[in-house]
């Protein structure tokens, strides 16, 4: 019985599945408020789920002389860790007794598996494009990740010194959520920037800048493993602004965290379509110089209680 | 099966566009129709680039001896099913270029064409109006 519910948790609520679902419909949010920007109509709600369903009944290319088991595998890996990362998220804010030790540390690891997949699936590609993808994504990644936990550190601090996710909820849930002082903006403003560039939108989309290097890693992906990887974009849009609610926002045990995620993700769809895409060297720059002073300061005065 | 195949498929189509030496009338009237005034992602048409994400081949000029042998690996490229869709006269009859000794004539000869789009350029209207034809003749 209970081999049944870890697999049903997994694959169907609120792993794998739901998380799926409800990631494609935020892909059709994102696509609608943008076309509202540019004054047009835009898609249907259904065009995420055609799209994908289109993607999986076409045929999948492998390209000459490729991996096949790494080119497949490797879209999968992201999968994975984000349905992990969706039972983990899910479980621990409805019931948050059911934490265990360093388990906040397995979750800053289930978010470095999807750039990971997509490094591993353009670096075996045997593409010129991908290659510049790959190595851009690389840099990209070691730019975002750095004031990120940074910002970890402070709100482990805050926390009390726990590495436990758990912890974490249950001190917002007596004292307030962490958002609500200076050090919890400063953490907040780092972890939105950093989710729009783990994401891959628009000020920091270089690894897979459309107009000078075509899709980047995503080149030479067709069918069913493309569909893979549009999903694990799809469920990352869903599941990093519910983290950034449950370490700063206190959780989404109640209904105000739907207002508070859908704000969110407004938000981060504003400053896709406000802004212009930088260089990997600016973002670098602004990442390390700017953000990451800025989570150092926010780190200091989370050391003196602010 | 069949069913959804052919459903996902009329309901986004992403085109490639497949610049095979043309005089670059065509390919601004191609890039017209994606901007907000006609926002043809209504439709659920997406402009991708990268052959393999295509469902579409938007085939704009005259074909000649060298872009011959570039545009059929295009299309071997792609994954199938896939729609050629040919636009401006020259990809219909040759054009004006019919009597020069560099041009190997229409693409039917070489490609499963599913619908031509004649004028020189086409307006964004008519290039509409023949991919959603080509849409409903599957």
């Amino acid at each position: 019985m209970s081999v049944i519910r870890i697999l049903f948790s997994y694959l169907i609520f609120p792993g794998f599945l739901f998380t799926s679902v409800v990631g494609l419909f935020l892909t059709w949010i994102d696509r609608k408020v943008t076309a509202r920007i540019h004054w047009r109509v835009g898609p249907p709600w259904y065009q995420p789920y055609a799209d994908f369903l289109k993607l999986l009944l076409k045929e999948t290319i492998i390209p000459e002389g490729v991996s096949k088991v790494l080119f497949l595998l490797a879209p999968v890996l992201g999968l994975v860790a984000m349905s992990i990362l969706a039972v983990m998220l899910f479980s621990m804010n409805m019931d948050p007794g059911s934490t265990f030790v360093g388990d906040l540390i397995v979750m800053i690891y289930l978010l470095a598996l999807p750039p990971l997949g997509i490094m591993l699936g353009g670096s075996v590609s045997k593409n010129p494009l991908a290659s510049v993808g790959v190595s851009r994504e690389m840099t990209q990644y070691f730019a975002y990740e750095l004031p990120f936990l940074i910002t970890m550190a402070s709100i482990i601090l805050k926390a009390g010194g726990s590495i436990r996710f758990g912890d974490i909820i249950i001190a917002q849930q007596a004292s307030g959520p962490f958002l609500y002082s200076i050090s919890g903006v400063i953490a907040a403003i780092v972890i939105l920037l950093s989710t729009q560039a783990k994401l891959g939108f628009v000020p920091f989309d270089m690894p897979e800048a459309e107009q000078e290097i075509m899709a980047g890693p995503y080149i030479e992906y067709s069918g069913v493993a493309f569909a893979m990887y549009r999903v694990v974009r799809a469920m990352m849009l869903f599941l990093l602004p519910l983290f950034l609610i449950s370490v700063l926002w206190g959780g989404f045990g109640n209904w105000w965290a739907i207002p508070k995620f859908l704000l969110i993700v407004v938000l981060i769809v504003l400053i896709k379509n406000t802004n212009p895409r930088i260089r990997i060297d600016q973002s670098l720059r602004f990442f390390w110089l700017g953000i990451g002073v800025l989570s150092i300061a926010g780190l200091i005065l989370a050391v003196y209680g602010l | 099966m069949a069913n959804a195949k052919l459903w996902g498929l009329k309901k986004s189509p992403w085109v490639f566009h497949v610049a095979a030496a043309s005089c670059n009338n065509c390919d601004i009237e191609i890039l017209d129709v994606i901007t907000p005034r006609w926002d043809v992602e209504r439709f659920g048409i997406v402009l991708v680039g990268s052959p393999r994400h295509a469902d579409a081949l938007l085939v704009t000029g005259v074909l000649n001896r060298k872009s011959l042998s570039r545009v059929l690996r295009v299309y071997e490229q792609t994954p199938k099913p896939c729609l050629v869709i040919c636009i401006g006269t020259c990809t219909c009859d040759n054009h004006m270029f019919a009597t020069s000794y560099n041009v190997v004539g229409p693409y039917d000869k070489y490609l499963p064409v599913d619908v031509y789009i004649p004028g020189c350029p086409p307006k964004p209207e008519a290039i509409i109006s023949g991919v959603v034809k080509a849409l409903k003749r599957l």
